[in-house]
C-alpha cells in the first residue's frame, strides 16, 4: 500500500508542477509524467487493461501536444502575476482542502466494502458472455451502449475538426 | 476534398512554413523507425484480436496501430505517411468501423434485443474464434480507433501552422 502512496503524492507534485512552470514543453513533459504514474497504479491495483490503455493514450497526447500544439507556438507563457490572482488562488486552495477534509472524514475504507455487481460479473461472465477476459465482457457485452457512445462521441469529435480546419482555409482564401 | 488539397499545395509553395516537417528527421531515426513501425502495427493488430482472452482489447490495439502511423508521420514527415494511408482512406476505415459495430448490434431477429450477444451456440470457448460478437466488435473499435485518431492528428498537424501566419 505504501508505494501506491508514494505513486499518488509524485502524482500530486507533479500537477502542481505542470501548472505552475513557464515552459511549455516543460509542462508537457510533466504531464506525461503523471500519466505515467497513474499507469502504474492502475498496474497496482491489478488493472492491467486500464494500465496499458492509460498508457498508449498518454504518449499519443504527449505526442499531439507537442508536435500540433506548441511545435509551432511561443514556448514560454506571458502571463504576469498580480495580486487578486494570488488571493483567489489561496482562496480556492483553502476551500478545497477544508471541502476535502470533510468528506475524506466520511468515506469508508479504501475498497473495503466490495460491491455485490463485481462479483456477479466475476462469477457470470464466462457463462454469460462466454468471454475469459472479464472488462472486456463488461465493455462489451453488460455495458455495450457506453462503448457504443464512446465511439460516436469520437466519430463526433472528428467531424467538428474537419468542420473547424475547412471553415479556417475558407478564410484565409478570403484573406489573400 | 479536392479544392482543399490544391489550397494546402498553393499554400505551401508559398510559405515553406516548418521545413522539417517536410523533411523528417535526421537517417538515424528514419532507420529505425523503418525496422519497427511494421513490428508496432502487428503488435496493434495482435492485441486487438486477442482482446477477449488478454488484457488490452479494441481501444488499446487501435491506439497502438495510430500510434504507428503517427511514428511514420513524426520520422518521415506528412506526405509519406499520407502515401501509406491517405486521409480518403483512413475517413472510410473510421466510419467502417463504427457501420460494423452497428450491423453486429443490429444483426438478428425480431427476439433478440439491440446490440445483444447473439451466435453463442457455435466455435469454442477460449480460443481465438471465439463464440459471441465480442471479438466482431473488438474488430470494429479497433478500425474506428486506429484511423479516427490518425486522421485527428493528420488534420491537427496541417492546420495550426496555417493559422497562426
Amino acid at each position: 500500500m505504501i508505494d501506491l502512496y508514494i505513486l499518488l503524492i509524485l502524482m500530486i507534485i507533479g500537477a502542481v508542477l505542470a501548472l505552475e512552470i513557464k515552459d511549455l514543453l516543460s509542462a508537457v513533459i510533466i504531464t506525461g509524467a503523471v500519466g505515467l504514474c497513474l499507469s502504474a497504479a492502475f498496474l497496482l491495483l491489478k488493472a492491467p487493461d486500464l494500465a496499458m490503455t492509460q498508457l498508449i493514450v498518454e504518449i499519443v497526447l504527449v505526442i499531439i501536444l507537442v508536435r500540433a500544439t506548441i511545435f509551432t507556438d511561443s514556448r514560454v507563457q506571458q502571463t504576469k502575476r498580480n495580486y487578486a490572482n494570488f488571493i483567489a488562488v489561496l482562496i480556492s486552495i483553502s476551500f478545497f482542502l477544508g471541502a476535502s477534509g470533510y468528506v475524506i472524514a466520511k468515506l469508508p475504507i479504501f475498497g473495503k466494502p466490495l460491491m455485490r455487481i463485481s462479483r456477479t460479473y466475476l462469477s457470470e461472465a464466462l457463462s454469460q458472455a462466454s468471454v475469459n477476459n472479464v472488462v472486456a465482457a463488461i465493455t462489451l457485452d453488460y455495458r455495450i451502449f457506453d462503448t457504443f457512445l464512446a465511439l460516436v462521441a469520437l466519430f463526433t469529435c472528428l467531424i467538428a475538426i474537419m468542420a473547424l480546419s475547412r471553415a479556417k482555409s475558407k478564410e484565409q482564401k478570403t484573406n489573400f | 476534398m479536392k479544392n482543399k488539397t490544391n489550397n494546402k499545395i498553393k499554400h505551401k509553395t508559398k510559405i515553406p512554413d516548418n521545413p522539417q516537417a517536410e523533411q523528417g528527421m535526421s537517417i538515424i531515426v528514419k532507420t529505425v523507425t523503418r525496422l519497427t513501425v511494421g513490428v508496432l502495427f502487428v503488435y496493434g493488430i495482435n492485441v486487438a484480436l486477442h482482446g477477449h482472452i488478454i488484457p488490452g482489447g479494441g481501444f488499446a490495439g487501435g491506439a497502438i496501430i495510430a500510434l504507428s502511423l503517427l511514428n511514420l508521420v513524426l520520422a518521415f514527415g506528412r506526405d509519406a505517411a499520407l502515401e501509406k494511408l491517405s486521409q480518403t482512406w483512413a475517413i472510410i476505415f473510421t466510419t467502417l468501423g463504427l457501420l460494423l459495430f452497428m450491423v453486429v448490434g443490429l444483426f438478428g431477429n425480431n427476439n433478440i434485443p439491440i446490440l445483444a450477444n447473439f451466435f453463442q451456440d457455435k466455435g469454442s470457448i477460449l480460443s481465438l474464434f471465439c463464440i459471441g460478437n465480442i471479438p466482431l466488435l473488438n474488430i470494429a473499435v479497433c478500425l474506428q480507433v486506429g484511423a479516427g485518431i490518425f486522421v485527428i492528428f493528420i488534420y491537427l498537424v496541417s492546420i495550426k501552422p496555417e493559422a497562426d501566419k
